[in-house]
């Protein structure tokens, strides 16, 4: 199970990766697996605030729904249209074309509530 | 997962094929008590595997309950909705037991051995419940039940090369055998296999039924047969998806202890004949000469969604006129299908209809089962 270095990890499972005051968020390639082929995300919050652990997305896959939740609370500012027509992407590169939005971040103190990839990996058992 | 703790006691059940499953890197899940592989390399690329190739389900946690003895017609007859009497030896037949509130205890596949031994094979959440159900009905009888579901293991062979990779195991013409047909044969050099022209997915293929202590041996000839056709094994989500692209009921979904054959359009297994007489049978008679309040349909998804068990369906000013039983993505059909409950004056097919999904109406139709066409 792939967990990066350079991501603060949710309990839920999402990653975020902190550039500035802006957020890049996905699902980890361990909720990926989880959850199995992917058909389509569902983000309909693009401009909204949210707070940490309100849920910015849906994500339904072949065997079951997910909810992707805020790991940190900020503004939605972009949602990867690239997953309108390819979904999958989450499948095959969670951390990479797969992301799902982007965030501006609102309360940069909350980033020390997530865990780094230790304990990520310590919190799936891998 | 499944830490429950008022479970602390329980011990999940295996097949005897799980060091097998745990070496091919499958994901196991509880199912109905049993740890049992849900895919291996992931569901969709699995369920295309049964459409186009060969793919094997370990099937072992199903149940087996024999009905023997000079009684046994007698007690199948009568716990049983369809018509045992259009069976004779090496068929089978697909059936249910009514309960006495309306609804059903559990469906299965009724093998005639000969007219003094019956094979049931039950869901593998209902055998106690279909052990005692059959004792209960049993006692102004008296056939001999016999509950063998611990000793028997069991896969589907199911895919367009499915008996392409059997009949080279075996020296019966079984490419010959018709559909719910079944024979005691010689199988990869072990004796006595029940071989069964049957399966849950609309593909060709078998069910082949044996003793635990030969299914090593099975395992290994049936991949080995199966390698120039590029067989693979297959896991339950998989399963799941094909039944339903086949709009085939699922216990515990889209039936169960509350609704009546007719309404789950098992009206083909329910038969009002004269010599068929059967638990609680008024009843669905009603039913089926005054129509049915509810009827489980078909339905795909226009808008963008996908149906769950459990979801509710609308009209299209938001009443509440049913429930999805079951839905999923079906990949071979490249559509959001399901199955569902609505009011009988909903389940013409083209009937637009609404799945509420988180808060959302989102347009469907009603359409004719199967959903798959092969």
């Amino acid at each position: 199970m792939k967990i990066l270095e350079n991501l603060k990890y949710a309990k839920n499972h999402e990653w975020i990766k902190v550039e500035g005051d802006t957020g890049i968020i996905g699902i980890t390639d361990f909720a990926q697996n989880e959850l199995g082929d992917i058909v389509f995300v569902e983000v309909d919050t693009v401009d909204e605030d949210l707070e940490m652990g309100e849920t910015v997305g849906i994500i339904e896959a072949v065997k079951t729904v997910s909810d992707i939740f805020m790991p940190v609370s900020g503004e939605v500012i972009e949602f990867n249209e690239a997953l309108e027509d390819n979904p999958d992407l989450i499948n095959k590169d969670a951390y990479g074309e797969g992301w799902i939005v982007k965030i501006k971040i609102s309360d940069p103190a909350e980033l020390d509530e997530l865990m780094d990839a230790e304990g990520y990996k310590n919190y799936i058992g891998a | 997962m499944c830490k429950n703790k008022n479970q602390t006691n329980y011990k999940m059940k295996q097949t005897v094929f799980y060091s097998k499953h745990e070496a091919l890197g499958a994901k196991l899940a509880p199912f109905a008590g049993f740890n049992m592989p849900i895919q291996y390399e992931g569901l969709v690329a699995e369920h295309q595997h049964v459409r186009a190739k060969v793919g094997v389900f370990d099937v072992s946690h199903m149940g087996l309950i024999y009905v023997n003895g000079p009684k046994a017609f007698e007690l199948v007859q009568y716990v049983t909705s369809n018509d045992l009497a259009l069976i004779s030896d090496g068929k089978v037949q697909y059936s249910c037991f009514p309960n006495d509130k309306g609804g059903i205890v559990d469906d299965f596949l009724i093998y005639q051995i000969n007219p003094e031994s019956y094979l049931l094979v039950v869901n593998a959440s209902n055998i106690e419940k279909d052990y005692n159900w059959l004792q209960e009905n049993n006692k102004n009888i008296g056939a001999e039940i016999v509950n063998e579901s611990d000793n028997y293991s069991i896969l589907a062979i199911q895919g367009p090369l499915a008996m392409a990779t059997v009949k080279k195991l075996t020296n019966e013409p079984v490419e010959e055998m018709k559909y719910y047909t079944f024979k005691y044969i010689n199988f990869a050099g072990i004796d006595n296999v029940l071989f069964s022209i049957t399966g849950y997915t609309g593909e060709a293929g078998c069910e082949i039924y044996f003793k635990n202590e030969d299914a090593d041996k099975i395992w290994d000839a049936v991949f080995e047969a199966g390698k120039e056709f590029d067989i693979k094994p297959v896991g339950l989500a998989s399963r799941d998806t094909l039944r339903l692209e086949m709009g085939f009921c699922l216990y515990g979904n889209d039936i169960d202890d509350t609704t009546s054959p007719i309404e789950a359009g098992l009206g083909w297994i329910t038969k009002f004949t004269e010599n068929n007489q059967f638990v609680n049978r008024k009843y669905h008679e009603d039913l089926k000469a005054n129509g049915v309040e509810k009827r489980l349909v078909g339905f795909e998804m226009i808008d963008r969604g996908i149906p769950r068990h459990g979801y509710e369906i609308a009209d299209a000013d938001g009443n509440i006129i049913g429930n999805v039983t079951s839905g999923t993505q079906g990949p071979s059909v490249g559509k959001s299908i399901g199955l569902g409950y609505v009011k009988r004056e909903m389940a013409k097919a083209d009937t637009e209809i609404y799945i509420v999904v988180r808060g959302k109406l989102l347009k469907a139709v009603t359409v004719k089962l199967p959903f798959y066409k092969s």
